[in-house]
């Protein structure tokens, strides 16, 4: 089993499937329905194979037997490929593991939820989606600077298509948007992985976290990644694409958006920005916290007079990663497995809400909060099952949210109890609009002449729903498998960095 | 007196006999020859590119004024490559738009000829005649169409302006014989070992250069483009856009790393003015175009931009990149108009982005294809056009030039949004009526550009090692 390239097979699966979707003829009701089974088919297998990933998985390997020993990266695959440096190197570690995971879990999800509310141009779209897993699959995988690159950059090209294509009336202003603010962030960390290349002789990952790059370059090599992550997660004030990718893009596209594409950013910080220039991270952490505390607290504001539902999870969205960042950049081990834990339940929480809205979307065709008011009478079931995950928004004790945004607290009071005092106001911030929205969506009396006809969940909106539900609910009581397998990689993240911080400090004081 | 040793120059000497023979078909068959003398332009183009690839004599002929190396090989082939297929894709459209002038191909097979002594010249006399015999093939090509006022138009400010920048050429030629007392790249690089530099060899090589990047349309050298690109015949235009451009710059670079690599500074200076400008240009004036051969011609403009990055650089990363960048960019451009020229309803060509409105639904192939090709513009992985940038930027940051290289990667980045207009106006629009059935030698083409487009990432080893020894040559 250990020869088998586990992290390829994962990644190209979905290609297959695309291959699939190719030989299906015709676009009838028929052919429509071959190819979403194709589609959910693959998306599924995938999903099983890379559970492998998981099994196969030792939280407990190390790679030198120093105290505390360097992590390994594992399943560690290596071929030539660009010339004689740039190689195709594939691997994980416990962070990008679960990355991994939380990809192949929500595209199913995404599929089947895509199965009545898309009816033309489906093959396009199963396709624009499958392609769109093997590149975010990818980006988690690379253990090379070029191909993370690649991966990271060439995902712009079908979610600009499924933004243009399948999304509401302001689509190509949202999709161009999108593409723009995206690719002006990552071409500046080009440049900035290709300094690397000249400083460090390599674009190996795993050397380059070993390497100490001179403090005067980390910080230009800091901003340059910092332009492309803050973009991509999107910290204020660079979100503004974020609101209008949401609204735009249909359904699946806005559950893949928020539960995977944001996701990039953090890890990205977690994987280069702070290994790999601690001490410019160290310098910058002030401008981080800013950025984060204004992101939870203004974004939260914003959020509350939305009058569309999705642009209100989307600026609900900024605020929890605002919670990340900040979280991150503690750089203390509770803030960074917080940081870890939240964008996981993030993904998970704010698919579902993404989901919840499209399945009132997909009855009525409007995403307006006035436009509904009191589903619960018509929907026990959807406004159970909303109701869990507005709480797990709002961080409940018992939901995934809440260990999360805990966790971070901790982190962020160790660090400061001021930001730690700031952010937790960003708490109830949340729930003022988290509720309120719940309310206005789903008590209240059923007055609308059109909603009186509303039906429930379909057994198929529940089998999406239920799992994603029933995660949510055992990773808010039962942590320990997310933080267990990270544990190693974060202990050792915080070790290094703090060892770089104090050689900086060292240096500073001899020249002194 | 010797007899040189014509070896090395036998793929010229196929051309020229073959243009030759050529016109005398043409004059002899009449009006009906233009299908016969265009294969026959075909196989002769061929025939001189399967005669590169199987001979390897290389040296140096003609008294010093002639040289076949690697680098001169390589890129006479993607030359030939690039005349090939712009001859093939004017097929359907002769058939169509009545294009049926035997002078078309023979012109073509001497622009070639001409292109090829560019890139071989050792020496400035020979440098000029292969230009000139290049220029002057191709006035005439741009104004074939002579009913139409655009196309003489073009082929009239192509004339004009052509003929300016032959004079500044000659005029910096005459400095830098004027100051060294030899016309051969090699006297004048002894010149340099002898170690004196005097001024005037230094205005001398502006001008030089100044004449050359008028050739390879770079601002502020570039006006003629975007008419030329416009009023030229769809198939002409294929052919400016390819062929040219690599001989002109083939010719730059072995100016810039060959026989001036000793003042590379000072010609370093003007070479990132020049790119900087013609990035900064082709990304911003391409936005508002509307007729999409005006458009290829602000990308072209914007590629040799960064084409030119890498001859900046002066170093030998640097000039592998620029022949990798060549590569890829004679593929996309290929492709490009291969779709450019499959624009055609009931009612005849149309050249308007607009056009193609809904393209992806009326002709999903073709519409893919110039959606990959337009993403790879762009510089969007996993595309060819990611790696041709990759490369540059990375020769820029290699010399420690991040000003350059931030200036190139915004300028892309504005760019960008041109090239995914047309994949928003194929994708996202509703259509319209489709295009007629594609002939099948476009096709050939579509298919060829969009698998070296979409597949460059796979067998991207031994294009790059191809560039690596080509560059070999000047270091």
């Amino acid at each position: 089993m250990s020869d088998w390239p586990l992290l390829s097979t994962v990644t190209f699966m979905p290609l297959l499937g695309v291959l699939l979707l190719l030989t299906v003829r015709g676009n009838d009701e028929i052919a429509r329905r071959n190819l979403n089974n194709v589609a959910l088919l693959t998306t599924l297998a995938t999903f099983i194979v890379s559970l492998l990933i998981w099994v196969d998985f030792d939280p407990s390997a190390i790679e030198t037997a120093d105290s505390p020993g360097i992590p390994a990266f594992q399943m560690v695959e290596e071929h030539a490929w660009l010339g004689s440096t740039i190689s195709y190197r594939m691997g994980v570690d416990g962070i990008s593991m679960l990355f991994v995971i939380l990809t192949t879990f929500l595209m199913p999800a995404a599929i089947y939820a895509s199965r009545y509310a898309i009816t033309n141009r489906v093959k396009e779209y199963m396709i624009a989606f499958l392609v769109l897993e093997t590149f975010m699959i990818g980006v988690f995988c690379s253990l090379d600077l070029v191909l993370f690159y690649l991966f990271f950059e060439a995902g712009l090209i079908p979610m600009f298509l499924i933004i243009g294509i399948w999304g509401g009336k302001r689509r190509v202003y949202a999709s161009f948007k999108f593409f723009l603010f995206t690719l002006t962030g990552s071409v500046l960390m080009l440049l900035a992985i290709m300094a690397m290349y000249r400083e460090a002789g390599t674009t190996d990952i795993a050397v380059l976290l070993k390497y100490q790059f001179p403090v005067e370059m980390q910080t230009w090599l800091w901003l340059a990644f910092f332009a492309s992550f803050a973009v991509k997660m999107p910290m204020w004030p660079f979100h503004t694409w974020l609101p209008d990718a949401h609204v735009e893009a249909p359904t699946a596209g806005s559950v893949i958006l928020a539960g995977v594409l944001l996701k990039m950013g953090g890890y990205g910080f977690l994987r280069f920005s702070i290994p790999m220039f601690p001490v410019a991270s160290a310098d910058m952490v002030w401008l981080v916290y800013g950025l984060s505390l204004v992101a939870i607290v203004y974004t939260s504001f914003v959020a509350l007079v939305q009058e569309d539902m999705k642009k209100l999870i989307a600026y609900s969205s900024v605020a929890h990663m605002g919670f990340v960042t900040l979280g991150i950049f503690t750089v203390t081990v509770q803030g960074v497995q917080g940081g870890i834990f939240q964008m996981l339940s993030h993904g998970l929480v704010s698919g579902a809400l993404f989901l919840c809205v499209g399945v009132v979307y997909d009855r009525m065709h409007t995403r307006e909060i006035k436009a509904y008011g009191g589903l619960v009478h018509r929907m026990p079931w959807y406004a159970a099952i909303f109701l869990i995950f507005t709480m797990a928004n709002v961080a409940l004790p018992g939901t995934a949210g809440f260990v999360g945004e805990f966790l971070i607290l901790v982190g962020a009071f160790k660090a400061n109890s001021w930001i730690a005092f700031i952010a937790a106001t960003g708490v109830i911030l949340s729930a003022a609009y988290a509720l309120w929205l719940y309310r206005r969506v789903v008590f209240g009396k059923l007055e609308k002449e059109n909603l009186k006809s509303i039906l429930d969940l379909d057994s198929r909106e529940k089998i999406i729903l239920v799992p994603l539900l029933i995660l949510t609910i055992f990773f808010g009581l039962y942590p320990a498998p997310v933080l267990d397998v990270t544990a190693e990689a974060v202990n050792h993240l915080i070790y290094n960095y703090d060892a770089a911080l104090k050689a900086a400090a060292d240096v500073a004081s001899a020249a002194r | 007196m010797m007899m040189p040793d014509l070896m090395p120059a036998i793929p010229e000497l196929v051309l020229a006999i073959g243009a030759l023979v050529l016109l005398m078909v043409g004059v002899f068959v009449g009006e009906q020859s233009s299908k016969l003398v265009t294969g026959l332009a075909i196989g002769v183009l061929a025939l001189a590119a399967v005669l590169l690839i199987l001979t390897t004599d290389d040296g140096v002929t003609f008294n010093g004024a002639f040289v076949m190396d690697p680098f001169a090989r390589l890129m006479k082939i993607l030359v030939l490559i690039g005349s090939l297929f712009a001859i093939t894709m004017t097929e359907g459209y002769a058939r169509a738009e009545k294009f049926d002038k035997f002078e078309f191909p023979v012109l073509v097979v001497l622009a070639t000829l001409g292109m090829l002594m560019m890139i071989s010249a050792n020496d400035m006399i020979a440098v000029y005649l292969g230009l000139e015999l290049q220029s002057l093939s191709l006035y005439v090509i741009a104004a074939i169409n002579r009913d139409s006022t655009k196309a003489t138009e073009a082929g009239l400010k192509y004339f004009v302006l052509g003929a300016l920048s032959s004079g500044i050429l000659l005029y910096g030629m005459s400095l830098v014989y004027g100051f060294t007392g030899h016309t051969g790249f090699d006297g004048i690089s002894n010149v340099f070992a002898q170690g004196d530099a005097p001024v005037g060899l230094v205005v001398g090589l502006v001008f030089i250069l100044a004449g050359l990047a008028f050739k390879i349309s770079a601002v502020p050298f570039h006006m003629w483009t975007p008419d030329v690109y416009e009023g030229a015949p769809t198939p002409v235009t294929a052919f400016f856009a390819a062929a040219p451009k690599i001989a002109a710059m083939a010719l730059f670079m072995r100016i810039t790393f060959g026989t001036f690599e000793a003042i590379r500074f000072e010609w370093a200076q003007i070479v990132i003015f020049i790119s900087g400008a013609s990035m900064a240009l082709g990304a911003f004036a391409g936005i508002g175009q509307k007729n999409i051969k005006r458009l290829m011609a602000y990308s072209s403009i914007a590629n040799m931009g960064y084409a030119l990055i890498g001859v900046a650089t002066g170093s030998q990363a640097g000039a592998e990149s620029v022949i990798l960048y060549l590569m890829i960019y004679l593929a996309m451009v290929l492709g490009a108009f291969a779709c450019i020229l499959s624009m055609r309803r009931k009612e005849g060509m149309v050249e308007n982005i607009d056009d193609l409105a809904g393209a992806a639904r009326t002709n999903p192939v073709m519409a893919f294809i110039l959606a990959a090709i337009m993403f790879s513009m762009a510089g969007i992985p996993p595309l060819a056009g990611f790696f041709a940038k990759f490369f540059v930027f990375n020769a820029a940051i290699e010399q420690g030039m991040y000003g350059l290289a931030v200036f190139g990667v915004l300028a892309s980045v504005v760019g960008a949004y041109y090239y995914i207009r047309i994949v928003k106006v194929m994708y996202f629009d509703e259509p319209q009526e489709g295009f007629v059935s594609i002939p099948s030698e476009l096709r050939v083409v579509l298919g060829l550009s969009g698998l070296f487009v979409l597949g460059f990432i796979v067998f991207a080893n031994p294009f790059i090692a191809m560039a690596k020894t080509a560059a070999k040559t000047f270091f």
